[in-house]
């Protein structure tokens, strides 16, 4: 974000350097039950990005002394694979990485039964094996399908979307490049049911009409996510026949 | 259960759930509205609509019967790991032998398996669990398999015909726990049979004409045996 160069990111037709619409999303491909060891799992391929979820519990919650009386407690653990950008990276929690970690545990727990389970702890290990730009949102995507999997009482399947501004122009699902040398970045976590918001940052800065455009545009492409969702994880079961 | 191998009709959590009745186990309700909480299959029952969950940890409810695993042993008690998100504590005074104090060790020791019976639960999701019934007593040699909870109805049948064949054609004494975990005891033929059969019954639970599919299977097998 806000490197300066002199990249043009949206060609003269209106194109983007590959080859999309403002509002159009990379491919996208979920896979539900990957895991034979976890309660519920989900692995997600989103233009570039190779996203691996795993859901283990409800189960008793340890150290003790974070358990909840009434509730359960929902950890979400983040992480980048060292072999998933260009420069190796550090393994283990980076300050990034924790963030993401606390932001995304936040908003899974606004969408699932929490008060079913009290003194328990639901884990969620979101491990980033390929990333290209919108981890985040995609680990969303794919933790709620692995949560659904497990078999965990949830109000909505919660979707993760990006948008962004490039150029001045308001776009879907920003990719590597846009990411570094665009003006703004806004993931989201939409809850497509009922329309609300579980997730919103911005990198960069955008007007008032601009965030609002943006808002809207990732509220549209949740929409098609999330019948992407409902298509992974009815077909774990109907293949079986 | 008719004919046809169709599958039932599977809902997300958050699907809007068109068939009328009154809101039971596994759906919530927003602006008079009818959700479903899991992903499962739509069941209505006395007017009660209910989504049955494809997956997910058991619950315990008192009454059931459940087989679990010593995994700690204290002076007083044993902990036992029933698959549900909590340990449940097996006091000596719910055992049907004389249990001196420090001595639970030469009783069940870790690692053990036992039949027991949820005697209560509480709202925090405490669970004590009890062997003082006829029927209940410590599992020796066998076999144990783990199932889907949810599963465990159909592993069951209607009115217990699908186990019932199973131990017909098979010979295996079988005891199957609400919590999913099943014991399997008799030749070593017949252990492998069952633990085919439920897991055929397991990926196919959401599946119509399945006790037809479970006997042609267990003849087919029944007719390697005999050479045949």
């Amino acid at each position: 974000m806000g490197i300066k160069s002199d990249i043009r990111l949206i060609d003269d037709n209106g194109l983007r350097i590959d080859g999309r619409l403002p509002n159009q999303l990379r491919p996208i491909k979920m896979e539900v039950g990957v895991l034979d060891r976890a309660d519920g799992s989900a692995y997600i391929e989103w233009g570039g990005n190779k996203i691996m979820a795993a859901v283990y519990g409800p189960r008793e919650a340890y150290p003790k002394h974070v358990q909840e009386a009434e509730k359960a407690i929902i950890r979400a653990r983040y992480s980048m694979a060292p072999f998933s950008v260009d420069e190796r990276k550090r393994p283990g929690p980076d300050r990034r990485a924790v963030e993401l970690s606390k932001v995304i545990s936040e908003a899974l727990e606004s969408v699932i039964f929490v008060e079913k389970y009290p003194r328990t702890s639901i884990d969620v290990y979101i491990e980033v094996l390929q990333a290209d730009a919108g981890t985040r949102v995609a680990g969303i995507t794919a933790a709620s399908l692995a949560l659904a999997d497990a078999g965990i009482p949830m109000r909505d399947l919660i979707v993760g979307c990006a948008a962004g501004k490039i150029d001045g122009v308001v776009v879907l699902d920003l990719n590597k490049e846009e990411d570094n040398y665009g003006e703004a970045d806004v993931p989201m976590a939409i809850l497509p049911r009922t329309r609300e918001i579980a997730l919103l940052q911005m990198d960069g800065d955008m007007t008032y009409e601009e965030l609002t455009g943006a808002i809207e545009m990732a509220m549209e492409a949740a929409q098609t996510i999330h019948k992407m969702q409902i298509e992974a994880l009815k077909r774990k079961y109907v293949e079986v026949e | 259960m008719n004919e046809k191998r169709g599958v039932r009709k599977i809902v997300v959590p958050g699907e809007l759930i068109k068939e009328m009745g009154k809101p039971g186990n596994g759906v919530f309700v927003e602006n008079g509205k009818m959700y479903s909480a899991y992903l499962g299959v739509v069941e209505i029952r006395a007017g009660y609509v209910n989504v049955i969950p494809l997956s997910g940890c058991y619950v315990p409810k008192k009454g059931d019967k459940v087989i679990g695993k010593i995994i700690d042993i204290a002076p007083m008690n044993w902990v036992v790991d029933i698959n549900a998100p909590y340990y449940a504590p097996l006091h000596v005074n719910d055992v049907p032998w004389h249990v001196d104090f420090g001595y639970t060790a030469r009783y069940l020791s870790i690692g053990d398996v036992i039949l027991a019976k949820v005697s209560n639960v509480n709202e925090l999701g405490q669970v004590w669990i009890t062997m003082k019934e006829q029927g209940l007593r410590k599992l020796e040699g066998g076999h144990i398999i783990q199932i889907s909870p949810f599963k465990v109805p159909r592993v069951i049948g209607k009115g217990g015909s699908m186990i019932q064949m199973l131990k017909e054609y098979t010979g295996c004494r079988i005891y199957v726990g609400q919590n999913g975990m099943i014991w399997i005891s008799g030749s070593p033929e017949g252990i492998i049979t069952v633990i085919k059969a439920i897991r055929m019954i397991e990926s196919e639970a959401h599946t119509y004409g399945l006790t037809d599919r479970i006997k042609a299977f267990l003849e087919e097998e029944r007719g390697e045996e005999h050479g045949n």
